[in-house]
């Protein structure tokens, strides 16, 4: 998996609520699709491009500098819905690496860490602070994602220090991989499923047949 | 010390190792695979030298890519890959699949109670969002992303970390006319889409008691569009007569086992939650959503909602968006406003009571000739239950198309969908802006208030709509 340690880059502002991972990329590209990297065109293509297929130049992310924007300011419930991880392929082919929110859809946060990508929770107050500072000047107001300090620097220089769990930080410093972690759990998952075969007898039978 | 929760019961009995700060390695009981991603995750452990550690609590369907057409026509040539690669990959490592045209297949979150695979304390996942359905079994059940499913295949297990949790107590007697799903529609609109994020939720109190089994699945289905990715009901005499004999429940002396076990499931009378709701049932009545977030419902009997009366910038922005999308004017009535599409089906509303729920209403007149009215049963085995039953003919004398069995136009993945800037009513549980097709307007309600619309080729109050 891709370390994260720091990220100091352009922030577009995605201000709105409950953004749901069927607006982030729809799911005709997910399926069959191959190539991980084919779908950062198809981010937000809803609204990115009009139904006749030409970019809507009110939409954030047809504006420069946001056009190589790699951190993402947004609101409540951020990736809210479908379970689909090409959410997170399709931001971080599109160039995103950290996404700042007041809260997250807990499915969408967790594939976030499956992919090297840092979602920080941060109040709504704090988001609105940093996209206020952003707009004012968007070509050189860039923004620092720091996970070593656990904190965001706004363009004025203020911090704004945010939480992450010890497991989530620890894995995204090192780039690892929860399968490879859990793989040395071997010894216990069988211990577990020794008692556990003897304890419930009910959920293991249907590995015999009916 | 206070007692614990059904959540805490079966977290605790999952719990392989302690990862810190609230973080476990939990064992999974159940892994269910469709043809949108099941494939493609074998392949993945396959391509990175891995075994396939559980192949015995593994089970396979093709759901989402399929047609649901007559004869499955039309699925095309990436589906039919899909289908392939799930029936090549399942056959190879030893995972029973319920393939096309045979009992056990249908949207995964149908057949998963329908076979007794889904028990209560049983800990359940799946790369869909709305795995939260097997919840209303009394089984611990969520929702993961492509990398966790591959993380369970190669272990069995999967690290999680302990949401908070929430009880929502359901007080009252449902009204005539009020369903299940136009409960769970109520209580988003009362506390929104992120109103359940971070916790796992118990749904509780007399109108949740008193639901048949069906409903309950229909609850907790929509726990995900709360924000909560786990919903549960704690299993009582309902979930056991529902389950007894079925194909994969256990059977004779382990079913005896397994009864001792699940009664001692129930939140203890001292259990504490982290947060507690109450709905006042008296106030539930039949529900449609008028935006592009479940949590922008009303009652079929309201007007549509003026954003300038919103208080919340958030919630107004977000309303006045997604107004323009629906092409809907604030401060009408939502009841009477023209539709185009029906669709009856989903893992939300696809099951033998939501169709006979239908039925009921369709009996009563014609599709509007100017709508498309469709029925996409839950799987194969709820389709040969309505034939029997003769539910088919009447859905098709009214003038509705009767289909087989996926997921269809709920998520319009097998290319079944509303063509832009048409309205659909659909029993489904997205309303997202292009969720049933590019620029498709979508309004979720229950089966007959579906039903309902597509007589009257216009959303219809079921109590007060005559056919």
């Amino acid at each position: 998996m891709d370390k994260f340690t720091q990220l100091k880059a352009i922030a577009a502002p995605l201000l709105r609520e409950n953004v749901d991972t069927d607006i982030i990329v729809r799911i005709e590209r997910l399926v069959g699709a191959t190539f991980r990297n084919e779908l950062g065109r198809y981010a937000f293509e809803a609204w990115r491009l009009r139904p006749d297929g030409t970019e809507d130049p009110d939409f954030v992310l047809n504006r420069e500098p946001y056009r190589s924007a790699q951190i993402l300011l947004a609101l409540d419930n951020f990736g809210c819905g479908s379970s689909r991880e090409g959410a997170v392929w399709a931001l971080k082919q599109r160039g995103f690496r950290a996404v700042l929110a007041p809260s997250f859809g807990d499915i969408f946060f967790n594939n976030c860490y499956q992919n090297g990508v840092l979602p920080v929770i941060m109040p709504n107050s704090a988001v609105q602070a940093l996209a206020r500072q952003v707009e004012a000047d968007p070509g050189r107001k860039l923004v620092t994602v720091d996970l070593v300090r656990q904190v965001v620097v706004a363009p004025d220089g203020g911090e704004t220090a945010f939480a992450i769990d010890r497991l989530r930080r620890e894995a995204l410093l090192d780039g690892l991989d929860d399968i490879g972690l859990t793989l040395k759990r071997e010894s216990e998952i069988a211990a577990f499923q020794a008692q556990d075969r003897a304890r419930r007898r009910w959920i293991w039978a249907v590995e015999t047949g009916r | 010390m206070s007692g614990a929760t059904l959540f805490d019961k079966i977290w605790n009995a999952h719990a392989v190792a302690d990862l810190g700060d609230g973080y476990a390695l939990l064992h999974v009981d159940r892994h269910l695979l469709h043809d949108l991603g099941g494939g493609r995750a074998v392949m993945d452990i396959k391509e990175k030298g891995l075994a396939l550690r559980n192949p015995g609590l593994t089970f396979a369907t093709p759901d989402h890519a399929i047609s649901s057409a007559p004869g499955r026509a039309g699925t095309s040539e990436t589906g039919k890959r899909l289908l392939n690669d799930l029936r090549t990959l399942s056959h190879e490592y030893g995972v029973r699949l319920f393939d096309v045209g045979e009992p056990g297949q249908g949207i995964v979150h149908v057949i998963g109670p329908e076979l007794g695979l889904s028990l209560p304390g049983a800990l359940i996942v799946c790369g869909d969002s709305h795995t939260c359905t097997h919840g209303g079994m009394g089984a611990l059940a969520f929702g993961i992303g492509s990398s966790e499913v591959t993380h369970v295949l190669a272990t069995q297990c999967l690290i999680q970390r302990r949401p908070k949790r929430l009880r929502v107590s359901f007080e009252g007697a449902r009204a005539a006319g009020v369903t299940p799903k136009d409960m769970i529609l109520y209580l988003i609109g009362r506390i929104g889409a992120a109103g359940g994020t971070g916790y796992a939720v118990e749904y509780a109190g007399g109108a949740v008691r008193a639901l048949e089994l069906e409903g309950r699945l229909t609850l907790c289905n929509l726990s995900i569009e709360l924000g909560a990715k786990m919903g549960m009901v704690a299993p009582d005499d309902t979930t056991f007569a529902y389950l007894a004999g079925r194909d994969f429940a256990p059977k004779a002396e382990l079913w005896d086992e397994a009864l001792a076990y699940w009664r001692r499931l129930p939140s203890d009378d001292d259990a504490v939650f982290d947060r507690e709701e109450r709905i006042d049932m008296a106030a539930v009545a039949p529900q449609i959503t008028w935006g592009t977030s479940p949590e922008q419902v009303i009652a079929v009997s309201e007007r549509i909602p003026d954003p300038a009366g919103i208080a919340d910038p958030g919630k107004r922005r977000a309303a006045e968006a997604a107004l323009a999308y629906m092409g809907l004017a604030p401060g009408t009535p939502i009841a009477g406003t023209r539709i185009e599409h029906v669709f009856i089906g989903s893992c939300t509303n696809s099951r033998l009571s939501d169709l006979r729920a239908a039925a009921a209403v369709a009996k009563r007149g014609k599709v509007a000739p100017h709508v498309r009215a469709w029925v996409v049963p839950g799987s194969e085995t709820v389709k040969r239950q309505a034939e029997a039953e003769g539910l088919d003919r009447i859905f098709r004398a009214a003038g509705f198309d009767w289909r087989e069995p996926g997921c269809s136009m709920c998520l319009a993945a097998n290319g079944e969908t509303v063509p832009r800037g048409e309205r659909s009513v659909s029993t489904s549980n997205r309303n997202f802006v292009g969720r049933q097709g590019p620029g498709a307007r979508t309004h979720l309600a229950s089966p007959a208030m579906a039903a309902a619309a597509a007589l009257a080729g216009a959303i219809a109050d079921v109590r007060t709509f005559g056919g």
